[in-house]
């Protein structure tokens, strides 16, 4: 029997663990964006390779595999995105003017170097974002190898660019107990995947401080597409709402941040890459005089003014 | 727990068809009563293991179940809160006691605007499942004295935490001093509760099929689907509340309806339903009180019950 179900340890003022402070976003410090606008968006593109095994992960992460070996139906699916998907999705951000930040798994750079040589040729941000989609950092992972898939992860993708890699998203935004501070020895200054927040804030591990920047998960496509089962317009829809609640509020309570997570294999299929398009038009074009629009390290910066 | 009373069917209640019932009358004449039941609940990042049910779906530390909770009382609790203040509603807390010491602020916040708070156990990670008898009660006593130092006023309500119960579980919470449970679906009017200690209690109507994490989270509806089911139920209420009082009650999460590709949604349902005359809008305690006041005979059905 484990601890007993009427003790209660951690029963005191703040959170129930060390990693952060409570504090409520309203009760902060306004944050004022570049130009004084009332809404910070922040687009990442996530590029993942989810390895074709008979391998389960400890924790499932959206998109995985399911069938027998060899499920070819959902690899090649998930492969779809980093053939076509992605090539699709850069047009319309580059089209729009858009800069969104890259999470890519570590083992995509030596599988597909043609693509991490034009995602390299790109102005956009990079974050690490596990070495595949089968490396999860879950439960009882031993801090040796989960500190070599982050170490591997870093110096793949430093291989192929000069860019500053300071951010890090991991695979199903989930960790383990030691996945901060492994992050913070291996040179990460940020992580997305604790969804408590609107805005970024000090995170503590035992290795040093680092800034949590949550990656809003109901908002994410794989989230609001394939387990809501919302459709392309209501996804467009639900983000546009979004955006004009935030700028309300950041008109009047200081700025908001709102972010946008998408994968190539999804909305870089030809029936939803017409969302994405839209979704843009209606933030960057239509709303251009009230959102600044930037890349995870400035938008942790400004937010720190 | 012997298997006969695990088999046993409770008699909480008699039966009593929605035809024909005694006429249910609010104040002012009133359709339709009208509450709203923010669930503020704390998620402990370590509970312990409960034989009967697991906390949590992923291993420790359960980063997306915890963080999105979390969320709620950082980030929705105040959003949700302006909207409410926006059309006269004040909030009938469905409270995690321990919320009392984690976050007071929240709790200052709400018991400024009057609001009522009733008890939804410690933590939403601790069950009434695995508990005897008395340790139940002493899970309930606390919940309620806990509550009862932060705010002054010893909770009327219970709604189990995360629905979990035992079949004790009512007859210990009035035995402890309350006077209504949230916890039963059976109807769209307040219901007399039969306890042990024979004592006036009241079901009063919580609806498991408007609660956001319901909508949300298992029926995985789009925000305006949900604002629209709002307007629907209302309008069938608030018809059928010509004939006889009704309730309706909101119950809302602040992990779920504050998200802001959500909110919109309940701010025009709110509206909608505010915008009503004949609407009582109140508290989980007043219309528990109202109708042991003045309506006990109305509410206990069965045979004999008919005017």
């Amino acid at each position: 029997m484990s601890k007993d179900l009427l003790t209660y340890d951690r029963r005191h003022y703040g959170m129930d663990h060390d990693r952060y402070e409570w504090s409520m976003l309203q009760d902060r410090k306004p944050v004022t964006w570049p130009g004084g606008k009332p809404l910070a968006l922040w687009i990442n593109i996530s590029i993942q390779h989810f390895p074709l095994s008979g391998e389960k992960p400890t924790v499932v992460p959206p998109g995985a595999l399911t069938m027998p070996y060899p499920d070819l139906r959902h690899y090649t699916l998930r492969d779809y995105g980093n053939r076509v998907g992605i090539y699709r999705l850069l047009q319309v951000m580059e089209r729009y003017g858009a800069s969104p930040s890259l999470a890519i798994s570590g083992a995509l750079v030596a599988r597909y170097p043609q693509l991490l040589e034009r995602l390299a040729q790109t102005p956009y941000e990079w974050l690490g974002h596990g070495w595949n989609m089968l490396s999860m950092h879950a439960g009882e992972v031993d801090p040796e190898v989960e500190a070599d898939w982050i170490a591997k992860t870093r110096a793949a993708l430093s291989s192929c660019s000069d860019r500053s890699i300071t951010g890090w998203l991991s695979p199903g935004r989930i960790q383990t107990a030691n996945t901060p501070e492994l992050l913070v020895k291996n040179g990460f200054t940020y992580q997305c995947d604790w969804v408590n927040d609107e805005l970024p804030y000090n995170f503590r591990t035992a290795a040093g401080e680092m800034t949590c920047l949550p990656s809003c998960l109901e908002l994410d496509d794989v989230f609001v597409l394939t387990q809501n089962l919302h459709s392309e317009d209501s996804f467009a829809q639900q983000v546009i709402d979004a955006a004009d609640l935030l700028i309300t509020e950041g008109r009047e309570q200081g700025g908001r941040l709102l972010s946008l997570n998408l994968h190539p294999w999804l909305v870089g299929q030809p029936h939803r890459i017409r969302t994405v398009r839209e979704i843009l038009e209606a933030l960057l074009v239509q709303r251009s005089d009230t959102i600044w629009h930037s890349a995870p390290a400035a938008i942790i910066e400004a937010a720190k003014t | 727990m012997s298997a006969a009373t695990q088999n046993a069917e409770l008699a909480l209640y008699d039966y009593a068809p929605y035809e024909g019932r005694p006429k249910l009358s609010w104040p002012n004449g009133a359709r339709l009563a009208f509450w709203v039941a923010p669930n503020i609940e704390f998620y402990e990042l370590d509970p312990p293991a409960n034989p009967h049910r697991q906390p949590w779906p992923h291993p420790y530390p359960a980063v997306p179940g915890y963080s999105i909770r979390d969320y709620g009382n950082r980030v929705g609790h105040q959003r949700q809160m302006a909207v409410l203040d926006k059309y006269g509603v004040r909030g009938s807390i469905s409270l995690s006691a321990a919320l009392c010491e984690h976050h007071p602020e929240i709790i200052a916040l709400c018991a400024e605007r009057n609001w009522e708070f009733f008890s939804h156990g410690i933590y939403n990670t601790r069950y009434t499942y695995g508990l005897t008898e008395a340790q139940e009660r002493e899970m309930i006593e606390d919940a309620m004295d806990t509550i009862e130092r932060a705010v002054g006023q010893r909770p009327a309500g219970y709604l189990a935490p995360a629905l979990s119960h035992s079949n004790h579980t009512i007859d210990l919470f009035a035995e402890a001093g309350g006077i209504y449970t949230c916890d039963l679906f059976h109807d769209d009017q307040p219901t007399w509760v039969k306890t042990r200690s024979g004592r006036p209690f009241v079901s009063i109507p919580y609806s498991l099929e408007l609660n956001d994490t319901i909508a949300y989270v298992v029926q995985k509806m789009e925000p305006r689907r949900y604002g629209e089911i709002i307007r629907r139920a209302f309008d069938q209420l608030y018809e059928e509340g010509e004939e006889s009082g009704t309730v309706m009650c909101i119950p809302t999460h602040n992990y779920q309806v504050s998200c802001p590709h959500r909110l919109r949604a309940f701010e025009e349902a709110l509206e909608y339903v505010t915008g009503h005359s004949d609407v009582w809008v109140t508290t989980g305690r007043e219309i528990a009180e109202y109708t042991l006041a003045h309506c006990s005979d109305q509410i206990k059905g069965g045979e004999g019950s008919a005017p």
